[in-house]
């Protein structure tokens, strides 16, 4: 026991690995995966391999896997701005459905637009309808204090019967209507509304705007006033509001921007590749799981824009790829849904190697901090 | 409308009511014990889908209940046990890792659900057991006395809840540990000892609430079965303010609430049944606004201790 005392006090020195830790983490995830496969009779190897495989074999495959790492790009970089604010934000599910209800909307009301008006018009309808359900939540907690976890995942739940409700009337497919078999979706939207694809693949103007969104949200974070604030509200809201920030202001901003990307995910989804809305009576059925799969995304790109997007390409492709291995060695994709819970469990409970290595490095936000002691003083004085 | 007046209606609707708070029940007052202590468990959801096939894949092989429910117990203590290691030992932000939970829990039981049976089955579960005499009672009868084990079992555990949190040495504990850690451990209640046992012992009712969807209530199970049940309860914990009798009254008011959106689905009302199902999630939010002014949240709640520390 005193041999892996040792051990473990060297290790918390090395202030490299510190960065290493949630990689760690989840290539530990990933050896229980590969246990589970053994277990459920299946080659580890052979069903990881088939995984890459399916996710990066061909250029179509390859495609794919950019369009499932759009969404996630977009909530990733909201949760970044959300849980750095420290607003813990599960709502992106039923944000990015109203976004694309919103998006759907605009897209189906104004048929005769050209598209450089409509596109950037259902964007905005999306990033605002986002931002609204952001707004409920943030709002509570924020000035009210109420949790904003519960609240999040029960607008989850009135998005998605709103969803319901407006796809089984107000805006069904007229054809639907006409034929009476009622299936729950709109008609196709105006092709004015698509986003530029670069056929033959499915990849489309979307993760342009991704990155675009990611980017932005990092300079926002690192660059500005406002994304200062937040980070110092999410940080430490009793000596931000000694700063003589307005703690509730900013932190209830952090919930709406995650709202809004999360709003831009889904009216990205539907121009861009789907080109209609329709629902199985879940809100999964339609963003696939996206909304929690952007948290577990941005947690691995340990919360930093830019580190979602390679995490955005690597949950993609676990996506994708869990199809070609459902084929080739008869595993259900729903191991992947395991698999990420699996990896957000491990990435957060190792944080606190994390902070304990970056404790001892005594660098641990410690600029921010002084920073917010001094201004602080300034303001007082 | 004139249907809802019959009084054989509003007896049915009662009696679902009070069938249908049972899970709920099972759930709130296991996570009650866990918030009590100061840890909030996100991952009941995924605990009760794990505890809901462990139970009825265990039942209709065995074709015996009460392995089922064993099964159901011991899959959600263990799972509450790993929730317990996340958030206390290793100090684990608990929304975020409880949300891991779910997502394991919501994964896992697919997977196995199709590994292993592939398609929805049905189990007989546990019968009703009128109470001799008291089952004659007129209307009182039928709403209180002619209802499976598990729902019997789940309205027990109200009062044996209240007893132990109020009434023993253990559950002044298990709120000083919540309230004040740091004071608590200056006494010599050991912290992390209640929280682990607290959260273990949530994971363990969680478990028991899937089970008495699955062979119980529904008897059947497949993917997703719980649905959201398991966010309500941590949300009618809140609602319940952190009291047996509290969340005894949360779960019957969703579960009439459940029980009258099916009576309303049946009998076409003309209100679109989205918003039937989006009530609970609406009403959610406004108990938790008016939960906020509970006074006896425990102030430890979701914050993680270490000794000497902040």
């Amino acid at each position: 026991m005193k041999f892996f005392g040792q051990v473990q006090e060297w290790l918390l020195t090395q202030y490299w690995l510190r960065s290493l830790v949630p990689f760690l983490a989840a290539a530990a995830a990933f050896v229980i995966g590969a246990i589970m496969l053994a277990i459920l009779g299946a080659n580890p190897l052979e069903a990881y391999a088939a995984l890459i495989e399916g996710a990066f074999g061909s250029l179509n495959s390859f495609a794919d896997t950019i369009v499932k790492a759009t969404p996630l790009l977009f909530v990733g970089a909201g949760i970044c701005i959300a849980f750095r604010g420290g607003m813990i934000n599960i709502g992106g599910e039923g944000q990015m459905v109203v976004g694309a209800l919103a998006g759907t909307i605009a897209a189906l009301s104004l048929p005769t637009w050209p598209s450089w008006a409509l596109i950037p018009l259902c964007l905005m309808a999306g990033f605002l309808a986002g931002a609204v359900w952001g707004t409920v939540p943030g709002i509570l907690k924020a000035y009210l204090n109420v949790n904003e976890i519960l609240t999040t995942i029960m607008m989850n739940g009135i998005a998605v019967q709103l969803m319901n409700f407006l796809l089984s009337g107000p805006i069904m497919d007229p054809v639907q209507i006409q034929q009476r078999s009622f299936i729950p979706q709109t008609a196709q939207l105006p092709a004015a509304s698509f986003l530029p694809r670069l056929a033959p693949t499915r990849l489309n103007l979307g993760v342009g705007l991704a990155v675009v969104v990611a980017i932005l949200a990092w300079v926002l974070l690192w660059r500005t006033t406002w994304g200062y604030r937040i980070r110092a509200v999410g940080l430490n809201p009793q000596a931000s509001r000694r700063a003589g920030i307005r703690v509730e202001r900013y932190a209830a901003l952090a919930m709406i921007l995650a709202g809004a990307l999360a709003g831009l995910a889904g009216v990205t989804q539907v121009i861009g590749v789907n080109h209609r809305l329709f629902t199985d009576g879940s809100a999964t059925g339609f963003t696939g799981g996206a909304g929690f799969n952007g948290i577990v995304a941005a947690l691995f790109g340990q919360l930093h824009p830019l580190g979602s997007i390679p995490a955005s390409v690597i949950f993609g492709a676990l996506l994708v790829g869990a199809n070609k291995m459902q084929r080739v060695v008869q595993v259900p994709t729903a191991l992947i849904t395991a698999l990420n819970g699996l990896v957000v469990v491990f990435v957060v409970a190792s944080e606190i190697w994390r902070r304990r290595i970056a404790a001892r490095g005594e660098l641990a936000h410690t600029p921010l901090e002084s920073q917010l002691t001094i201004e602080g003083e300034a303001a007082e004085s | 409308m004139t249907d809802l007046l019959t009084p054989a209606v509003l007896v049915g609707i009662a009696i679902s009511g009070i069938r249908l708070a049972t899970p709920y029940l099972y759930a709130t007052i296991g996570e009650t014990f866990g918030q009590l202590s100061g840890v909030l468990n996100l991952g009941v959801e995924g605990i009760m889908l794990m505890g809901a096939f462990a139970a009825f894949y265990v039942a209709l092989t065995t074709g015996n209940l009460w392995l089922g429910l064993l099964a159901a117990i011991v899959v959600g203590a263990v799972m509450g046990l790993a929730m317990a290691f996340i958030s206390v030992t290793l100090q684990a932000e608990q929304g975020i890792s409880g949300i891991g939970v779910y997502l394991f829990g919501l994964g896992m039981s697919d997977l196995l659900f199709q590994k292993t049976m592939g398609s929805v089955e049905t189990v007989n579960g546990f019968p009703a057991i009128p109470i001799p005499f008291l089952v004659n009672i007129p209307v009182v009868g039928s709403l209180l006395f002619n209802h499976n084990v598990l729902v019997y079992g789940a309205y027990l555990l109200v009062p044996l809840a209240w007893i132990v949190i109020h009434k023993t040495t253990w559950g002044l504990k298990l709120r000083s540990v919540g309230q004040n850690p740091a004071a608590a451990d200056s006494l010599g209640v050991s912290v992390n000892m209640v929280r682990y046992v607290s959260v273990t012992f949530g994971g363990l009712m969680s478990g028991i609430a899937g089970a008495s969807l699955s062979i119980a209530l529904l008897n059947v199970f497949q993917q997703n079965l719980t649905s959201g049940m398991g966010f309500i309860a941590v949300a009618l914990v809140y609602f319940g303010g952190w009291s047996p009798w509290g969340v005894l009254g949360g779960s019957l008011l969703f579960s009439t609430i459940n029980a009258l959106q099916n009576w309303a689905q049946i009998a076409n009302l003309p209100i679109p049944p989205t918003f039937a199902v989006m009530m609970p999630y609406v009403l959610t939010i406004l108990a938790l606004v008016f939960a906020v002014r509970r006074v006896n949240q425990p102030a430890a709640l979701t914050k993680t201790y270490e000794r000497g520390g902040s």
